[in-house]
């Protein structure tokens, strides 16, 4: 029986298990070094905050992996050798596999600031974070302040989390406004005063420059670059970026460059080895996308598509639209299509952007300004519904018809208020004002 | 044993959940309110019980008012579970058990041990707990109290403070606040006021809560109650109509077109206390595979209890002879055996590709009651009744399930099991309202495409112990007989993922392999088998 090896026991892994599975009777065996069973990194912050504890973040009970002979193994592989087929485990164990699958995911960036290693720095991406965190930031009398640093999406979850323990936090964001290399200006200033108005304190165009130790080699105090001023804090996170967890594979003849190369098969220059999730790069981008997407979504769409080659229906990565999402504290965000916000917005793209006066719900509308073809959505504290995006962008409606029928998109809960029609009278009114 | 993923090593007290001096002040309102009726339990003569109950009542809702305001009112709107699981009272900790024994003792008093609490037997006064309440009873309906008149009063109070405490906590959520006013209007009128004043107009009538629909009143068509709804005139005979009308007609249209939750969340006593007071424990139901097989055995048992129970005590009161009355006992046994078999052939015939392993369960409990009905036919005497008594499974009835499931167990044990045990396990009305939602209804909570993380919210804090992320993770709408409709995995969802829906009957079940967002010919392919 073909023995499939998958290494890394997130999405990405645990999704191809599934979908082999179903369609065959393969040995399959998953490794990871970091938990037992499959969980959901997206919920860490909620072990942290209380909402959970760390067994509700795995989506399927122990008895599953048994009952669907997925065989797991607690290991840390050091080396693999390809000529022979056989990982080499950090214990001195080996195993041997037919096909093997790289899905070990991302680690957090580091830049080489001056004491990025010291006790009380931490990323939060791995469940070891997690408890590195329990263990320095348990509340606020043995963490007086923590600093962020890195204004994205993970840094805002941080930013969440330790609120949540009422620690004071200090939020150092590179930019001139909070992720606004992805966000348009509007959403991203509104996310400004939102992490505002959560009593955190976000410093805009702000970059560290060391972190300062104390006589115990732990975390004194940070030091910003552009004005010298010292923040004394006990936790520092370091939230960055991500970039490919693929260090142990450098020494082995798979080809990699920041990720593990891959072609559109998912294939590495290794004949059966793969890649897939965070850690996979692809020799060109697909589309609009990154060549390396750390994304949820696409780490589990690789699966579902891999799955298919592995048990001999060989099938291109072929991902429809984009779409994504995230939370911003109490602020739902989903975007369908592309939206861009300065950065790397092509000629031909303009928005409509509207926001009600709460202050915590706008959406911006993207349409090619040449030919009026709807291209995106981002959508922050109204709930759309993916199905019909993802039709509309099939069917490339115009920016009109969109904004007329916003309402079939609408997710949001019974009850709620409509901003459908204020919507429509404000890019009705836009349209006017551009005209006249 | 700890909640916490790892437990700190510092000196400092973990969590960081303390109670703000406001929120220590509205528990301390709180305690003194409840201490009140503790020494009242305890016969100290309180002088002028009026002014007690009433400050003992104010302190209780006033002090909760207070704590939800602070709780709530100081931080922007949103999601507000910061330190359940760290929180004793919500995490199975000390304080929960100790509150659960309280509440568990309360029940068994009030059921079986009404002297305790100071019930006056033969026409004496009464004194203790129930004497405190007979100023307020005698005030709505002229009569002194009972345990039940009690119970009545605390669970209302304890469903309007508590329900405003939840309207502040979900105020960013208007499907939550909507439903909550309702299961607070339908408390104070429907349970606790409109009863009363029946008593004042026409005191023959027996109690009767008009939202109580059988079998959830199991009681309710037992011969006391309906020669007293035939001797009460047009509003006794309207009672006993709308009684009758509710379980067969208005149930089974309101279900089809909004999902058992217009009943279950909106209008339910059981779960309207559920919702507010047990809101804090909504998180401790079993989510596990083997709890979900439990419930579906344990519940449609009582269900079969309660329909051969409720056909036995009904027909050991009809007589044999059709000339004097047209209900007899032979017509009356024929037509519940009818009835069921109709039920049963068209689930069979109409629905068979949704049944799958349920399918069994549902012909067991069938073939049961009809094997019953007939043991009851053949076997039956003047008084007894197949190989029991009716009223020995009227009386197992109501001590098994009304007393100890639904009250002892069902709400004592809310801080260890979760808020909606009852619900979930025991109550006949919630299965055959969750067997038309699962079969013939337009209600469902949709799942938007891919969106789902498996984050688990939504699974955590289903008080029905739904897997909610099993199906959402799959791009797949949960259609389930258990879900009671509460919006609650709609809120906790950080992604905007599930959404609870009436549309129309067709693609309502959908199940998927590769979801939305991928490969479109892949998704073909693989779901278009």
């Amino acid at each position: 029986m073909e023995h499939i090896v998958i290494i890394g026991n997130g999405i990405s892994g645990v999704t191809l298990a599934r979908h082999i599975r179903k369609l065959s009777d393969k040995k399959i065996t998953i490794i990871s070094a970091e938990t037992d069973y499959f969980f959901s990194r997206t919920a860490l912050m909620y072990v942290y905050m209380g909402h959970m504890k760390f067994e509700h973040t795995q989506p399927y009970e122990n008895w599953f992996w048994k009952k669907n002979r997925i065989e797991l193994r607690k290991a840390y592989v050091e080396q693999i050798d390809t000529d022979n087929k056989a990982l080499q485990f950090a214990n001195g164990e080996t195993l041997n596999y037919d096909k093997l699958i790289i899905a070990t995911g991302s680690k957090p960036n580091k830049f080489g600031w001056p004491g990025q290693d010291l006790n009380g720095v931490m990323g939060m991406y791995h469940k070891q974070d997690l408890e590195n965190l329990e263990k320095h930031a348990p509340n606020n009398e043995v963490c007086k302040r923590a600093v962020i640093v890195g204004g994205g999406l993970i840094g805002i979850e941080l930013a969440e989390m330790l609120n949540s323990r009422n620690i004071p936090v200090t939020f150092l964001v590179r930019e001139s406004s909070f992720w606004n290399g992805v966000l348009p200006e509007g959403e991203s200033q509104m996310i400004n005063r939102h992490i505002k108005n959560h009593h955190i304190d976000l410093r805009l165009s702000t970059n560290l420059k060391e972190i300062k130790s104390d006589e115990h080699g732990k975390v004194k105090s940070v030091v910003i670059e552009e004005t010298g001023e010292e923040i004394p804090c006990t936790v520092v996170g370091l939230t960055a970026g991500v970039s490919p967890n693929i260090d142990f594979i450098k020494s082995s003849k798979i080809e990699t460059d920041r990720g593990v190369k891959v072609n559109r098969y998912l294939e590495t220059n290794i004949p059966d080895v793969y890649a897939i999730g965070d850690c996979a790069e692809q020799h060109e981008a697909i589309g609009n996308r990154r060549p390396i997407e750390a994304v949820w979504y696409t780490g589990r769409m690789m699966g579902e598509t891999l799955a298919q080659t592995i048990c001999g229906n060989r099938i291109a990565y072929k991902p429809g639209h984009w779409f994504n999402s995230a939370k911003f504290l109490d602020i739902e965000y989903q975007t369908y299509g592309w939206v861009f916000g300065e950065r790397g917005r092509p000629d031909y793209e303009t928005h409509f952007h509207w926001k009600h006066d709460d202050d915590t719900k706008c959406i911006t509308v993207a349409y090619n300004k040449n030919t009026n073809e709807f291209l995106g959505i981002n959508t922050f504290g109204i709930r759309m519904r993916h199905e019909t995006f993802n039709r509309w962008l099939t069917e490339k409606r115009t920016v009109d018809y969109v904004m007329k029928h916003l309402s079939e998109a609408n997710f949001d809960p019974e009850f709620y208020t409509h901003f459908e029609k204020d919507i429509l009278n404000a890019y009705n009114n836009q349209l006017q004002t551009v005209t006249s | 044993m700890s909640n916490k993923l790892n437990p700190s090593m510092s000196l400092a007290k973990p969590d960081a959940q303390d109670l703000s001096l406001k929120q220590k002040v509205a528990v301390g309102m709180g305690v003194i309110g409840l201490f009140i009726l503790v020494l009242a339990l305890f016969n100290l003569d309180l002088p002028n019980k009026a002014t007690f109950l009433t400050i003992s009542l104010s302190l209780i809702t006033i002090g909760t008012i207070i704590y939800a305001n602070d709780a709530y009112l100081t931080k922007l709107k949103g999601i507000k579970n910061d330190g359940v699981w760290f929180k004793s009272i919500s995490s199975r900790g000390t304080l929960g058990w100790i509150t659960g024994l309280v509440l568990t003792s309360f029940y068994v008093v009030l059921y079986f041990y009404e002297g305790l609490l100071g019930a006056g037997s033969d026409g004496a006064e009464n004194t203790g707990l129930i004497a405190l309440f007979d100023p307020l009873s005698k005030l709505l309906s002229g009569r002194p109290a009972s345990q039940w008149f009690v119970y009545g009063t605390l669970y209302t109070v304890a469903i309007l403070a508590f329900g405003y405490k939840f309207i502040l906590k979900y105020r960013h959520n208007r499907y939550e606040q909507i439903r909550t006013i309702s299961v607070m209007f339908f408390q104070l009128a429907f349970a606790f006021l409109i009863p009363e004043f029946m008593f004042v107009m026409n005191s023959d009538l027996p109690y009767y809560d008009l939202k109580n629909v059988w079998p959830l009143n199991y009681y309710n068509f037992e011969q006391y109650r309906v020669d007293a709804f035939i001797n009460g005139g047009t509003i006794g005979m309207a009672m006993l109509i709308f009684g009758i009308l509710s379980i067969f007609v208005i149930t089974p249209i309101l279900t089809f077109k909004y999902g058992k939750r217009w009943y279950c969340s909106w209008v339910c006593g059981c779960g309207g206390l559920a919702e507010t007071a047990g809101d804090s424990f909504r998180h401790l139901s079993d989510k596990s595979q083997s709890a979900w097989k439990i419930e579906r055995w344990v519940i449609h048992s009582v269900l079969v209890f309660v329909v051969l129970m409720t056909t036995a005590v009904i027909y050991t009161y009809l007589g044999y002879d059709p000339n004097k009355y047209w209900l007899t006992r032979d017509i009356f046994l024929f037509s519940v055996a009818g009835f069921l078999t109709l039920v049963f052939a068209l689930t069979m015939i109409f629905k068979r590709q949704e049944l799958g392993k349920d399918a069994k369960y549902g012909a067991i409990g069938y073939f049961v009651i009809i094997i019953a009905l007939i043991g009851i036919h053949v076997f039956s005497s003047e008084t007894k009744l197949f190989l029991f008594k009716a009223e020995t499974l009227r009386s197992t009835y109501g001590f098994l399930i009304g007393a100890i499931f639904s009250g002892v167990i069902g709400t004592g044990f809310y801080p260890i099991f979760g808020n909606r045990v009852w619900c979930r396990f025991g109550c006949p009305m919630a299965a055959i309202l969750g067997f038309q939602q699962r079969m013939f209804s337009r209600f469902r909570i949709t799942t938007n495409g891919g969106q789902c993380i498996s984050c688990g919210n939504c699974s955590t804090y289903c008080e029905m112990g739904i897997d909610v992320r099993a199906y959402a993770q799959k791009g797949e709408n949960i259609v389930r007989s258990s879900c009671v409709g509460c919006g609650i995995c709609s809120a906790v969802c950080p992604r905007g993922v599930l959404k609870l829906e009436n549309d129309s009957m067709k693609g309502r079940i959908n199940p998927t392999e590769v979801l939305l967002g991928n490969d479109v010919d892949l998704i073909d392919l693989v779901n278009q088998k």
